[in-house]
Formats: structure tokens, sequence, C-alpha cells
């Protein structure tokens, strides 16, 4: 299992050619209190750079990208029903949806978790 | 958040900040602005000033000033003392407002308008026995001091109280806490002040807010301003309140934010602001920007400001476009966001007069995506104001 982080605050695990986004613990402190979720449904194409999911906080509205390409096999239905779940447990059980990879050879070019966490010093 | 640095399309800092606010222009810091740093508050550009947009957290904050007192600073706000010979009727060509029959120490809400009655900025005007004390939006003071000088007629001088720091204390125990630390002060009906003593120098304070609760605004020299908040916050009752909750608080409340609900294209009629002009001043006429008033008072605005319910989980917000069950565009959002109080998303906008009334069927359009909505009545959450003689 390896865990990757991009630029835009998502992370993505994946095992195989499975891989599951959410967005990163900064992220959602940034946001601050997430009172909506929309994620993906399963069967969507996703190209890596999409749009595929939104997370609105009482201050704010972002899209959250996908970070590689590939096929949404789930999208998280908790998280849309209880939003504030990205909150309490941004990396854990407030990931947005898991996707089937399409080209795991896109994953060269995301940071692991220690360049993601150096990187976020420098912002 | 400043730069790249999560991809948000919009941002509080950016859907707060009033439209002539200089974000490039070195910005202001609040006398408090280490007091801020020190409770934890993040601090955004806001008119011109870095300020706090929250602290623990918008929601939190939020319902912790429905339920017990907030502290709000708000020493962006211009305070402005205005003198000199009838500086009431000189006002009043200014302001729709009923100035001159405003009894000493009572506050009255108006409008600063221009030849054709658009708004540019509303203010709460409190006579001092010949003066009167004017408190004006943060990123338009400058402006309106500007206007001020350049209208009123010579012998009306306008001081601008730089020095002079504002702290909001609102909720419905806002005044057993301030009652403790400046006894007095709860005797003060709505919209009404007077000078108190803290700390054994003056300062002044009225009853009155932005939050549609019960609540005190307290004007003290910036030098004094950190005593005043450290007392007020070593009570268990008060917490720090940033700008995001300012902004939810007064949406729920129904009140209009310059730059956003209200500016120079909108008229008091429009805004629905009608109860800022008395009958004497309709009868009379002789403000700025009279004749259109007073014509949209007779015929009707072409607009009129309302409230949405948003039958959707998803907040809808300003810029959003509002739609006939056509798909014709008759309005516009100007505020919107997530009510903490309801637990659901509220708006408020402009609509084609025909489309105003409650209960209204409309669809909001928000980046392709249309939400069913209804017109609603304001306040949202019902006013807590200070009644004298109420229970």
């Amino acid at each position: 299992m390896s865990l990757y982080f991009t630029k835009e605050h998502e992370w993505i695990r994946v095992e195989g050619d499975q891989a599951t986004v959410g967005i990163s613990n900064h992220a959602q402190e940034q946001l601050g209190d997430i009172v909506f979720a929309e994620v993906p449904e399963a069967g969507r194409q996703l190209s890596k750079g999409q749009e595929a999911a939104v997370v609105e906080s009482v201050k704010a509205a972002s899209d959250v990208y996908a970070p590689v390409s590939g096929e949404v096999t789930e999208g998280n239905q908790a998280v849309a029903d209880d939003p504030a779940l990205v909150n309490t447990d941004p990396e854990g059980a407030g990931w947005f949806f898991k996707l089937k990879l399409s080209d795991a050879g896109e994953l060269s070019g995301l940071m692991d978790e220690a360049a993601y966490r150096d990187w976020l010093k420098t912002l | 958040m400043a730069g790249p640095l999560w991809r948000s399309r919009r941002f509080v800092a950016e859907s707060l900040m009033d439209q002539d606010s200089r974000s490039s222009e070195t910005l202001e810091t609040l006398p408090l602005d280490s007091w801020h740093r020190s409770k934890g508050a993040r601090m955004v550009p806001f008119a011109g000033y870095e300020m706090p947009v929250q602290y623990e957290g918008i929601i939190a904050e939020h319902l912790w000033t429905r339920e017990n007192a907030g502290l709000f600073d708000v020493s962006h706000m211009g305070q402005l003392l205005v003198h000199g010979r009838s500086v009431d009727t000189a006002l009043e060509r200014l302001l729709p407002g009923d100035l001159r029959g405003l009894p000493d120490m009572k506050l009255k809400y108006s409008l600063l308008l221009d030849d054709d009655a658009g708004i540019i900025d509303d203010l709460m005007a409190t006579r001092r026995g010949d003066d009167f004390y004017i408190v004006v939006n943060g990123a338009t003071k400058h402006g309106d001091i500007h206007e001020f000088e350049t209208r009123l007629p010579g012998d009306v001088v306008v001081d601008y109280m730089k020095e002079q720091a504002l702290l909001a204390l609102q909720g419905p125990r806002a005044a057993e806490v301030l009652e403790r630390l400046i006894p007095g002060v709860g005797e003060l009906g709505f919209m009404q002040g007077g000078p108190f003593q803290f700390s054994g120098r003056p300062t002044w304070i009225s009853r009155s807010g932005y939050t549609g609760e019960d609540g005190f605004e307290i004007s003290i020299p910036g030098t004094q301003v950190q005593e005043l908040a450290d007392a007020l916050t070593s009570d268990p009752l008060v917490k720090p309140i940033g700008l995001g909750a300012r902004d939810s608080l007064r949406l729920e409340a129904g009140l209009p934010l310059y730059g956003h609900d209200l500016d120079h294209r909108t008229t008091p009629v429009m805004a629905g602001l009608n109860f800022a002009i008395n009958k004497r001043r309709r009868g009379e006429g002789g403000f700025a920007g009279a004749m259109r008033i007073l014509a949209e008072l007779e015929n009707g605005p072409p607009q009129k400001r309302v409230g949405f319910d948003v039958d959707s989980r998803q907040p809808v917000r300003e810029g959003a476009l509002v739609l006939d069950g056509e798909g014709n565009e008759v309005g516009k959002v100007t505020s919107g966001g997530f009510s903490p109080t309801l637990q659901r998303p509220i708006a408020m906008g402009y609509v084609g007069t025909p489309f105003a009334d409650i209960g209204t069927p409309l669809k909001l359009e928000q980046r392709g995506k249309l939400f069913d909505v209804r017109v609603a009545a304001m306040p949202f959450v019902p006013h807590r104001y200070h009644r004298k003689g109420a229970a």
C-alpha cells in the first residue's frame, strides 16, 4: 500500500490497481466547518486533474480533483450524509471516492507523505 | 488563505471583502492584532485591515453567540463625530432619516445617498447633544468622509475618530456580562447609547449590533481596548468571534451587508429599508435622491431585496442567478451560505417585484446547477433585541 499527495491537497491511497481519494488534514483545516460534500457515482470515468467531487464549508466552496485517471468504483455515501466526517477524519473515514487506476504511471508525478508534509511548511 | 494553497473558488476573504477594499495595498493592523493572534485567530484581509475571520470555527462561534455572548472586534469601522451649525438639518440633505426628531442618545439606522438615490453606505447615527456620532462601514469610511466633507456646508465639521477602537458584545448573556463590568449599561434600551466609565476612563456604549441578538457596541480608545477585551473574555460566558460568524449571524438576521446586498445601484426602497424614511421625510422630501425614492414609495420599486429558503443541502452563494419557472433571469443572489442555527442553506438577493411575494417558487442557478427555492420572510432567525418593558 502506498500513500501519495497532490499540490491540490488530495491524498490517494493505492493498493494494486485500486485507489482511495480524499482531502488532506491541512485542506480540511483551511476549509473549516464542512457542511456539504458531493461524491461521484460508481462507473464514472475520470481523467487526471478532472473535477471529481465537491466540498463546501461555511465559508468556501472547492472542488476535489482526480489525482490520477480511472473509473470510480464507489463514492463515499457517509461523507455525503455527514459532511463533518471530512473534518473529524479527513485521511480515514472521510474519504471521497475509490477508483480503479487506468494508468499507474501517473502516480510517479505525485508526492509521498514526507514530501507533502515538507512542502506544506514552505507555503 | 493566500496563494495557491487550496483551489478554493470562493473563499471567505474574497466573499466578505467589500468591493472597494484595496487588498493590494499595505494592510493596516487593528489595535488588538496581537491579541487576536494569541487567541488563535486566523487573520484575513478585510476592508484594508488584517482581521480575524475565525478562532475555533465559524459554526461553534456562531452558536456560542446565539446562546451566550460573543465579542467582535469591529475597530475597522469608521467612527465619525459630525458637529457644527444645524448639523441635523445639514445631515438630512444626505440621509433620508429623521435626524431632527431624533432624541438625545438615540440611534438611528440610515443611509448615505447619492443624488440618484443609490446607497453610498449604510450607517448608524446617534445624537449626542448638538453633535452626531456616526458609525460607517470600514471599507467605505474614507469615501464617506469625503462625501460628507464635500457635500455638507462649510460650517459643519467631520472629525474622524481614528484612535477609537470599537468592540461589539452580542448575545442573550451580553447584558449580564457587561453589567458586571460596567454597571448601568443594562438600563440602556435597544438603539440607545450613553457615556460610561471603564477602568476610570470614558467610553461610549450603545445597545445595538449586527447579529439580531441583544447586545452592545463599545467605543473605547485603542490604547485601552486590550484591557477591556481581556476583562470581557475573562468571563466564561464570552468568547471572541470572527468575521465568518459575524457574516452568518447577520445573514440569519436578514441584515444587509454593504458592498454585497447594498450598493450604489440599489435604493433604500429596493432594499426594503422603508422604515428608515419616516412620514415627515416622505412628506417633505429634501434629501439626496428624494425624487426617485418618493416615486418608488408611491409606485413600487422595480426590484426588491428578498430572502430565499433553499431546498438543498448545498449552499448557494453570492452571484448565483435567480430564474423564474420559464428559465428567465429575474434576479441575483447577493449573499448566501449555510445557516448554523437552522442547519440548512439560506440566501438573500434581489428579484423583480412581481416575483418578490413570500412563498414564490423560483430557481437559483450556480455553476450550471439549478436549485429550487422559495421567497422567504426575513429574518430567517427571529430577532431578540432588548425592548424596554418587555419581559
